[in-house]
């Protein structure tokens, strides 16, 4: 099984998409979106390292088997935002100033 | 030879395999020793997932509880330079792409050139970064004695910075262990070490170099995008 090559232009396309992203992210964050500007911000971030992975990293071509590891490194990563700000985000108001 | 026995009749090809040099003897062929470490280096990747998660949940923690604090540090940081970085870093992702295509294509030179491109943009991100860290130490908001901050609510915003230096600190000591792994990769390349049938090093060396690019990718809007409009 010969793996997959890659051609450069997935890689240029990947990069121009990644630019411009950078470059929306930069320009949308003068613009008060209120509570949607942090929403904006993470979901830009999110497509960016996701092409990155995908393209970049070969997980798209790559063995099942990191879909596995990927998945799992974001699973953990969610076990430890989510109880960690299920503790923080109930505590009463006093205790914070 | 150690064994006179024929194969058994499925078996040529991967006999065929075996007498690759790079070849380790615990594996069937090259095929299984590359997913092998490529497996590996997404599970150390998982790690270090987690290893930057524990900041990324304490800034997540701050940030709820002094939202106005973190607006106007982080409205102190660059953000001319920091998109600057973003861009050099997304290149040098770009550069890394394309040094592994070429190892897997056997082209030796093409492989060398695109690596020292790597390089030299990891070492312009250092560079900007360790010019923004100057800047910083100028205006007095490294966190410690000498911290000043004018603005309503100093004490926080010390605490935005603490996060902010942590953060690409720990960011930019990645750089550097991988600007140490692309000379390793520039050396074997020049020795010539890889070939398009194996070339592992510079496959999983750029899981690495893409993993600290996605790093950053999250940094640049948490640090330097919190509230701008304001």
């Amino acid at each position: 099984m010969a793996h997959y090559i890659v051609p450069p232009r997935t890689y240029y396309l990947v990069f121009a998409a990644l630019l411009l992203l950078t470059a929306l992210t930069t320009g949308v964050a003068f613009v008060n979106l209120g509570v949607f500007s942090p929403i904006v911000a993470m979901t830009i971030a999110v497509v960016k390292a996701l092409m990155v992975v995908l393209f970049f990293m070969h997980l798209k071509y790559g063995s099942r088997l990191n879909w596995v590891v990927g998945a799992t490194a974001i699973f953990w990563l969610g076990i430890l935002l989510a109880l960690a700000m299920s503790d923080y985000l109930t505590r009463p108001a006093a205790v914070v100033s | 030879l150690p064994s006179a026995e024929t194969p058994a009749p499925g078996v040529h090809e991967r006999v065929e395999h075996a007498h690759h040099p790079a070849l380790m003897h615990h594996f069937d062929d090259l095929d299984q020793q590359r997913e092998a470490a490529s497996l590996g280096m997404w599970v150390f990747l998982a790690t270090e997932v987690l290893f930057f998660g524990g900041l990324f949940a304490a800034y997540l923690v701050y940030r709820v509880w002094y939202p106005n604090a973190f607006g106007e540090a982080s409205r102190e940081l660059d953000i001319v330079l920091g998109s600057i970085n973003t861009a050099v870093l997304i290149s040098s992702s770009l550069t890394m792409a394309m040094a592994v295509h070429a190892a897997a294509l056997g082209r030796r030179r093409t492989l060398m050139l695109f690596l020292v491109f790597t390089m030299l943009f990891g070492a312009a991100f250092l560079g900007i970064k360790a010019y923004e860290y100057y800047e910083k130490y100028l205006e007095h908001h490294i966190p410690g004695a000498n911290f000043q901050f004018h603005g309503p609510d100093a004490p926080h915003a010390q605490i935005f910075f603490s996060l902010y230096f942590a953060m690409t600190g720990l960011h930019a000591a990645h750089m550097v262990i991988g600007l140490g792994l692309m000379t390793v990769l520039l050396f074997m390349a020049w020795r010539r070490y890889f070939s398009p049938e194996w070339h592992s090093p510079v496959e999983i060396g750029g899981l690495y170099w893409h993993f600290v690019d996605i790093i950053w990718i999250f940094l640049f809007p948490l640090l330097y995008l919190v509230d701008r409009h304001s």
